[in-house]
């Protein structure tokens, strides 16, 4: 192999005011789609659960089904956990996810 | 079915429908309690993997939440038989509102723990396997299994819409 050193070059930090460190982003609560929960009673469980109004749990029921999953609620970590405990008493597939 | 007089929920059940009530409630019961297999694919679906391959982050989880989880799925499935007419007869269910909802959330996890042991998928028709399961053999515990599934779907619909309308 030909003896040319590459240049040695010291990695640049280039700071991105974009990017917000992974410790503080919000956690997702993902509800999958299944093929036995009713679509009305997904979207009664979103408005109870959630407060939603009709159209937006409807929205989401929506996303569930054709997607195959939808995030239904963001936050701290502890916050989702209790959402998706929650959604396994309704008996809806929900798992926690970093954002 | 269900419907809504006034602050009641009410239905009239055969007895065959208080047998078969009486049945799915009692068998939830047993898979939540002496049964209980986290290996067991319906009891994978009605306690689903929070972090999804992550195996001691979902253990964690379990450890906080399945104990409470466990109990309000056995009382929700207790509020079943509890609301049942005594005895093998037929009559009438009146449920205030709370018992509604655990109804709804009991007859759900029937139909979860159902679905999974008749291998329900997305777009199947019901209708068409039970058409199926009766050209192969009338009186196969698939037929009635089925049969049930489809009756459980459309008892939890009347009772959601009494419960919005």
């Amino acid at each position: 192999m030909g003896g040319m050193a590459a240049p040695q070059v010291a990695p640049v930090e280039t700071p991105d005011t974009d990017e917000v460190p992974v410790s503080d982003r919000p956690w997702v609560t993902i509800v999958w789609d299944d093929p036995v929960n009713l679509m009305t009673y997904v979207t009664w469980v979103f408005q109870k659960l959630f407060g939603y109004s009709r159209e937006k749990a409807e929205q989401l029921m929506l996303d569930v089904h054709h997607k195959g999953k939808a995030v239904v609620s963001s936050g701290a970590r502890e916050r989702m956990e209790h959402d998706a405990s929650q959604l396994h008493a309704y008996g809806l597939w929900a798992t926690v996810d970093k954002s | 079915m269900f419907r809504r007089y006034g602050d009641r929920y009410v239905a009239t059940f055969a007895v065959d429908e208080v047998r078969v009530l009486r049945k799915v409630a009692s068998e939830v019961v047993g898979l939540l309690t002496d049964g209980f297999d986290h290996g067991d694919p319906v009891v994978g679906r009605l306690f689903p993997e929070v972090y999804p391959g992550d195996t001691a982050g979902t253990a964690e989880f379990r450890r906080y939440t399945e104990g409470d989880l466990k109990t309000a799925k056995i009382d929700q499935a207790g509020a079943i038989l509890a609301a049942l007419p005594d005895g093998d007869v037929g009559g009438e269910v009146r449920l205030d509102a709370e018992a509604a909802e655990a109804w709804l959330r009991a007859l759900n996890d029937a139909r979860l723990a159902m679905g999974v042991r008749l291998e329900i998928k997305d777009g199947t028709d019901v209708g068409e396997e039970i058409d199926e399961a009766v050209a192969v053999d009338p009186t196969s515990s698939r037929v009635f299994q089925l049969s049930v599934y489809a009756y459980l779907g459309y008892l939890q619909e009347s009772l959601l819409n009494a419960l919005i309308d």
